[in-house]
């Protein structure tokens, strides 16, 4: 009938186009890597470490990296997650309640949160000339984990802070302290939160260059030691990708196939976690 | 004194130093930068090495204009082409798409957010520099490798939208209901309402996400180094080479110990990405908190 | 004799989820006059305002059966031209909501909608219905600053000639006057009786001296009910149901 109409539902079409593009673009990304990477996948990528010639093409796998990057975003979600926890537990049960303490702590979490992660590689970098590391598996272990802290408080925080003030206060009520309070009952009811904050950081860290190109080197070795060069395995494939060599090339294809399979796995498990246990809270 | 009492009071204290160490990190991390980049400042002054544009490090010069405007096409491309897509996006999903298809579409676009910067420039390698170089380039009439400023902004485009439809989203649940039935009552069609009244109470907030996004684009690294070309010279068009700030950085890192200054003329392109990044983070952040503020 | 209708419920089922909040309504609305929907909170009251103008339908999940007719057109039918049905409908929601532009354009921007485009016209329609709201000698000097800056009795008043502006002929009104102070409740409550005569009026309200006040004709509903209704004082004075006579009396709420 009127323009309205027709105006409305051209927007509404494009919208929906929009909506479908970008569920397409996903789509697109993990068919294009799969494509790719899935007929150079060879068992020896991910049992072997690098044999000598392997960036001319030769023998060997990535093992190095893959657990390069198990241990170092382990590591520092660990690390992360021991300095995430008091802060969370202080914005929620200590400090006083959107005080501005607490307000200024969520600000700078944000912020954090904003820098990009070539910043904290920069920065992870200084720390270590300061106290006279080299490139190694602990330097990439402490940027990251200053990477993640934002992201882990952050999560936490949403969590943590949806925990009812009446489970606080009948804990209060029966004489626990809060100390006492936040083991017992804050961190059991936020549990499930918990997990999915660690995993969420924890796919973050491993899925990161930027921020470990220059703290944890690179070695095809596989990490034995917190003090020496660990290879990581975004590294892999941006170094696979930048040789001449086809073979090598695809090698990096198939190791990019590999590390989106990781985080697949680790999206999903995060989902499937939430949902199966956010039913035994108490909401 | 119990000793049960005690714990509390010490775990209370420990807390809260942590908490206090944690936003110290901000400081630290402002501060570690400008102490790296001041011998390089201390060389020529702050304004001549952001307009001068030549990059010479060997002879200390430092000039970081063609770097700042590599960062400042890819980020523009990134945020025009991310901005319609998110917005129809998250209108369509805050306004018009049932629940159970949100719930759907939420969980998919967190995906998205999830994917390694690398994968972004596998892919880019993979799909946006082959279409760039044999279809879209010639069809324009002029040559391209395909590793340009428009690939590194369309991949950077596509990795910038989850957080802006992810912040857009909740701008719009801000939106009161009763402000759209208001609208709806008056006979206004539910475009209308979104155009003339949603989009109009949203538009800081939109705003705020949108700043987000580009702060995002600015600092990001590895995806866009992978298509960007890495070429020292200002980009002069779309189908350029170009070589933003943080793939400057990134890519020089190994070398830099040898040559004096080097080091400290990367780590004033960082610290100039951070005060940039900065900038946008924070001004996006208080005009949020006071959206929160009014639910 | 009976009074003309323009609203006829029929078998109205109203379920959000599973929840079953109207069941099974039917009742012809008399015209002109002030007609006010009691019972207790979360019986069905403001739902059933919805359903007049399908406001219902923005929730998600609901679902709805049965009929309801304005002017002999069943609104739930799919077909129906919503923005046409809700144009005979003003809207008052329980605190007002001033559209986040200025004082006149709120008022404007309905007629502005249907098409209304020349300056003097807008200005003698703003004019006029903000007198009939009781609002233009307090802000005609400040007609272009933003509607959120004057006193919530006010918007409360601005958001009425926004709604009278596109010309209904029902207002329907959502506890008005709950968020409001006993001075600016007073001037909506007057405004209603002074604009009964032009206007099928509908107000839900759980304030029962309010009802009193303003009623000629009363609805009472009972978890999702439809328990009596009838002409004001019939109901009020010798109420034919237990139920409404103990609501009435403060014996259940």
């Amino acid at each position: 009938m009127d323009r309205r109409r027709i105006e409305e539902n051209i927007f509404k079409g494009l919208m929906i186009v929009s909506t479908i593009a970008l569920c397409l673009i996903l789509v697109l990304i993990v068919a294009a890597i799969t494509f790719k990477g899935l007929p150079s996948m060879r068992l020896s990528m991910i049992t072997q470490t690098p044999k000598g010639g392997f960036y001319l093409g030769k023998e060997g796998g990535i093992l190095n990296a893959i657990l390069g990057s198990i241990y170092l975003a382990g590591g520092a979600t660990i690390l992360a997650l021991f300095l995430a926890l008091p802060v969370v537990l202080y914005l929620n049960l200590y400090a006083r309640r959107n005080g501005s303490i607490v307000r200024l702590v969520r600000f700078c979490l944000d912020v954090l949160w904003g820098i990009p992660s070539i910043v904290y590689g920069a920065f992870g970098f200084t720390i270590m000339l300061f106290f006279g590391l080299r490139a190694s598996l602990l330097g990439g272990i402490i940027t990251v984990a200053l990477l993640i802290l934002p992201i882990m408080c952050r999560a936490m925080d949403e969590v943590f802070s949806m925990v009812p003030r009446g489970l606080l206060e009948a804990s209060y009520a029966v004489g626990a302290t809060r100390w006492e309070t936040a083991l017992k009952v804050v961190v059991r009811q936020g549990l499930p939160g918990m997990i999915t904050a660690v995993l969420i950081a924890f796919g973050r860290g491993i899925g990161d260059a930027a921020s470990v190109i220059f703290t944890a080197g690179f070695s095809d070795a596989v990490p034995n030691s917190l003090f020496r060069p660990a290879a990581t395995l975004p590294l892999a494939i941006f170094f696979q990708l930048g040789t001449p060599f086809p073979q090598v090339q695809n090698r990096a294809y198939a190791s990019a196939f590999i590390l989106t399979m990781i985080i697949l796995f680790i999206s999903i498990t995060t989902r499937i976690v939430s949902r199966k246990y956010t039913r035994h809270i108490i909401k | 004194m119990n000793i049960r009492v005690y714990k509390d009071k010490i775990t209370a204290r420990l807390m809260g130093v942590i908490a206090f160490l944690s936003c110290l990190i901000l400081v630290l991390i402002i501060a570690g930068l400008y102490y790296r980049s001041r011998p390089v400042l201390e060389l020529k002054p702050f304004l001549e090495l952001l307009t001068s544009g030549s990059w010479h490090p060997l002879r200390q010069e430092f000039g970081f204009y063609p770097f700042i405007m590599g960062s400042l096409w890819v980020t523009g491309v990134a945020i025009i082409m991310a901005i319609p897509l998110c917005l129809l996006t998250s209108i369509y999903l805050s306004e018009y798409a049932p629940g159970y298809l949100r719930e759907w579409i939420k969980p998919l676009i967190d995906l998205l957010a999830g994917i390694p910067s690398v994968i972004y420039g596998v892919w880019g390698v993979l799909v946006i520099v082959p279409l760039i170089k044999d279809t879209i380039a010639p069809r324009v009439g002029s040559f391209s490798s395909g590793y340009c400023v428009l690939s590194g902004g369309v991949v950077l485009g596509i990795m910038i939208c989850p957080i802006i439809i992810h912040v857009s989203l909740e701008v719009f649940r801000a939106v009161p209901r009763e402000l759209r039935e208001a609208s709806l009552s008056l006979g206004a069609t539910r475009w209308q309402t979104i155009k003339q009244v949603v989009l109009r109470k949203a538009r800081p907030g939109i705003m705020a996400a949108i700043v987000l996004g580009l702060s995002r684009a600015f600092g990001e690294t590895m995806a866009v180094l992978m298509v960007v070309g890495n070429v020292p010279r200002a980009p002069g068009s779309l189908l350029d080479a170009a070589y933003p700030l943080p793939a400057l950085i990134a890519n020089n890192y190994g070398e830099m110990l040898s040559v004096p200054l080097y080091d400290s003329a990367l780590m004033l392109a960082c610290f100039i990405l951070l005060l940039v990044v900065l900038l946008f983070n924070i001004v996006a952040r208080i005009v949020l908190i006071r959206i929160e503020r009014q639910m | 004799m009976e009074p003309e209708t323009h609203i006829r419920v029929k078998n109205l089922n109203v379920y959000y989820g599973k929840d079953h909040v109207l069941r099974d309504v039917s009742i012809n609305i008399p015209d002109k006059r002030v007609i006010v929907i009691i019972g207790p909170s979360g019986c069905g009251k403001t739902t059933l305002l919805r359903s007049f103008n399908r406001l219902v339908d923005t929730v998600d999940g609901v679902r709805v059966s049965g009929e309801v007719m304005v002017d002999e057109e069943n609104i739930f039918d799919p077909h129906v031209e919503l923005t046409h049905i809700r144009k005979k409908m003003g809207l008052l929601s329980q605190t007002p909501y001033p559209l986040p532009m200025s004082i006149y354009d709120n008022v404007a921007y309905g007629p502005r909608l249907h098409g209304i485009k020349d300056k003097k016209k807008l200005n003698s329609v703003v004019e006029h219905y903000l007198k009939i709201a009781g609002l233009w000698e307090e802000v005609k000097d400040k007609l272009h600053t933003p509607a959120t800056q004057v006193s919530i009795g006010q918007q409360q008043r601005l958001c009425l000639a926004r709604g009278l502006a596109v010309e209904p002929e029902i207002i329907l009104a959502d506890e008005p006057t709950s968020a409001l102070d006993p001075k600016s409740s007073r001037h909506i409550e007057e405004s209603f009786l002074r604009l009964k005569k032009d206007y099928t009026i509908i107000v839900v309200t759980h304030i029962l001296r309010q009802a009193r006040r303003l009623a000629d004709y009363v609805i009472f509903l009972y978890c999702g009910e439809l328990i009596e209704h009838g002409p004001a004082r019939q109901v009020f004075e010798s109420p034919r149901e237990k139920m409404t006579r103990e609501y009435i009396q403060g014996v259940i709420s």
